[in-house]
């Protein structure tokens, strides 16, 4: 799969802006890139330089300012006009998975069926049949019935990950996926992500202050104040 | 598959004391809903029963007739009034009637009787329409009689034990010297129906040669009508007085409907609590919940799908409360009872609070209408929240 080139996203000259009283932050500021199917790409950079800000933007859950966003061949913002929130929806639960510093895990929902839970509002056709592969993916198969209250925090996020997969997305997000992770958890989230990515070819694009998980991406880009600093390829 | 009701009902255990609490808000409100309400129904029947005991509220006599055994007797016997029989159908025939009975009064001088001599009251009944209107006369022995015709005589618990009858005995009318059986006792009333002998209508009328003759026509109305304006139209008729307990029922009536506002605006009360309290919840985990709620929407979830989650909560909630206050009100029936008989200048008799099945499905409508309601405002909020909010908090 990775063979085949094709872009997956295609952001063009985007910016966002944040009104702070009379003040305006560009938290993002004219960023244009993009991402292949199948690649790995890392958002580095110091607190505030927008990271979380672009890949929202990339993962249409904020719309930018202005530019342009394409995401599998559709448009989905042109000159800062993004479709329907509805439409959206539908786009995001078909194209991401995500995963973010806190795990959300409903506490009183087992580890099953909190991977599950997605399937509740939307299941792709097939999709169940992965459960099982993915819970021994993410090595918590033993611990599918437990209340994420009686497992560690390394492996309340590997839930988290498995409920992410369930629905078969194409990319990946994950913001800081190890920020509440020790080294060894984190590494080990790093190993699975690298897998991810190298086994099932999923496209993922990772933001991280870890400079050794950042390592693992085929592609590591460096933000520094809303703008793209160096494009470090590895 | 993990169901949506299955997400609410283990989003609720999450906080249970909360839960528990606001469960507890609507059981109480569900209690009090049922208990006012099956009060109210049990006390306007149980008043309507006292009311319908009472047989006719009115009575038309004659002009000058008088209309009681006991008045008959005092003017010996005299001033006997009639009135044509077929007044019955013409009064049958206004609408604020339910039912009309036909009755002629007889009086005969005894003067075995006593020490000095006394009269016999008879009253002739239509055995098609009296025992219907008095339904609340009960037999002692025998029953009513067993023809129109017959020459047949059912007793007051009084004149039975004054004329020292049985059921099965013979009572002669003296002066007419007719023999009739004598096929029912009556229980005692407290009314003047104790000293009453009844006969059918036609033998009445036979016996003392008065055909096609009625002495009063008892009238039950219509518990909607007004009665005061239906006495008025009863005077227009020829020559007749009218005896009423209108004021009577005007008054019961009237105390009913002034317990009714107040039982409804309690109702009400109880229920406005109970809605902010079911809103305040919903709303409070709203609230803690955004994040977790803009996750759900990041897997997929539109916004209906979060508006389903929060009102299926707030159903859960209030149909739990529901079941549980319903349980409670039956369950305390008896002494809700009590405790209004202790409060109340004027119980009447029987079951006070009646709780049945359509008023437990009519409560259970209600609650389910205030899950309803008091869901949409948290729910449409929660449907709002953007997927960005869980992201940006963790910011933060
Ligand atoms: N909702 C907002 N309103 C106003 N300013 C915002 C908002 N969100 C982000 N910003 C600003 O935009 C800039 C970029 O923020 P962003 O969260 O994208 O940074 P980041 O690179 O993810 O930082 P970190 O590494 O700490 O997560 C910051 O200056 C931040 O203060
Ligand atoms: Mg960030």
């Amino acid at each position: 799969m990775k063979e085949n080139g094709q872009k997956v996203i295609e952001a063009d000259h985007l910016v966002k802006i944040y009104r702070r009283g009379s003040e305006e932050i560009a938290a993002v500021n004219d960023i244009s890139l993009s991402v292949k199917v199948g690649e790995f790409v890392s958002f580095v950079g110091p607190s505030g330089s927008g990271k979380t800000t672009l890949i929202n933007i990339l993962g249409c859950l904020d719309n930018p300012s202005s530019g342009k966003l394409v995401l599998a061949g559709r448009t989905v913002v042109d000159h800062g006009e993004a479709l329907s929130e509805a439409t959206l929806t539908k786009i995001r639960r078909e194209i991401f998975g995500y995963i973010f510093q806190k795990f959300y895990l409903i506490p009183t929902l087992t580890v099953i069926e909190n991977v599950m839970l997605p399937f509740t509002f939307y299941k792709k056709p097939g999709a169940e049949n992965d459960v099982e592969r993915i819970l021994k993916l993410m090595g918590i198969d033993h611990r599918k019935d437990h209340l994420p209250g009686q497992i560690s925090g390394g492996e309340m996020q590997r839930v988290a990950i498995a409920r992410a997969l369930v629905n078969r997305p194409r990319i990946i997000l994950a913001d800081e996926p190890t920020g509440n992770l020790d080294t060894r958890r984190s590494q080990e989230i790093g190993d699975l992500l690298k897998g991810l990515n190298q086994k099932e070819g999923l496209t993922i694009i990772l933001v991280t202050h870890n400079p050794a998980l950042a390592k693992r991406a085929d592609r590591i880009i460096e933000l520094r104040d809303g703008k793209i600093y160096a494009p470090v390829h590895a | 598959m993990i169901k949506i009701l299955n997400v609410a009902y283990k989003n609720l255990l999450r906080k249970k004391t909360r839960s528990g609490l606001t469960i507890i808000g609507i059981a109480l409100a569900a209690w009090v809903l049922v208990s006012l309400l099956g009060f109210n129904k049990g006390y306007e029947s149980s008043l309507n029963r006292d009311i319908d005991n009472l047989g006719f509220q009115m009575i038309v006599t004659a002009k000058g007739c008088p209309y009681e055994a006991a008045t008959l007797m005092l003017k010996g016997g005299t001033g006997l009034r009639y009135m044509p029989q077929n007044i019955t159908e013409q009064i049958a025939r206004e609408p604020e009637v339910e039912a009309v009975t036909s009755m002629l009064m007889q009086a005969v001088f005894d003067p075995n009787k006593g020490e000095s001599g006394g009269y016999s009251a008879y009253l002739g009944v239509d055995p098609a329409t009296f025992p219907q209107m008095k339904s609340f006369l009960e037999f002692k022995q025998g029953k009513w009689f067993t023809d129109p015709d017959a020459l047949e005589a059912v007793l007051g618990y009084e004149a039975a034990e004054l004329e020292q009858r049985e059921v099965g005995d013979p009572l002669l009318i003296i002066e007419k010297n007719v023999e009739v059986k004598v096929v029912g006792i009556l229980k005692r009333t407290g009314t003047q129906d104790d000293g009453t002998i009844f006969l059918p209508l036609n033998s009445v009328q036979k016996i003392f040669g008065v055909k096609d003759e009625l002495t009063g026509v008892g009238i039950k109305v219509k518990k909607e009508a007004d009665m005061v304006q239906f006495e008025e139209k009863m005077y227009k008729l020829p020559d007749v007085q009218v005896v009423s307990l209108s004021q009577v029922k005007q008054t019961i009536m009237t105390l009913v409907s002034t317990a009714k506002v107040m039982v409804f605006s309690i109702a009400l009360i109880a229920i406005l609590i109970s809605v902010v309290g079911v809103i305040n919840t919903i709303l409070m985990s709203v609230m803690e919940r955004l994040q977790e709620i803009g996750i759900l929407k990041s897997m997929g979830a539109t916004a209906w799908d979060i508006f389903k989650l929060i009102w299926l909560e707030t159903l859960i909630l209030c149909i739990s409360g529901g079941m549980i206050g319903a349980a409670l009100a039956m369950a305390t029936a008896k002494l809700t009872e009590v405790l209004i008989r202790q409060l109340l200048p004027y119980a009447p008799s029987g079951g006070l609070v009646q709780i049945n099945l359509s008023l437990i499905i009519l409560t259970f409508g209600v609650v389910i209408l205030i899950g309803l309601l008091s869901g949409v405002y948290p729910s449409w909020k929660a449907g709002r929240v953007r997927p960005l909010e869980a992201i940006r908090s963790q910011v933060e």
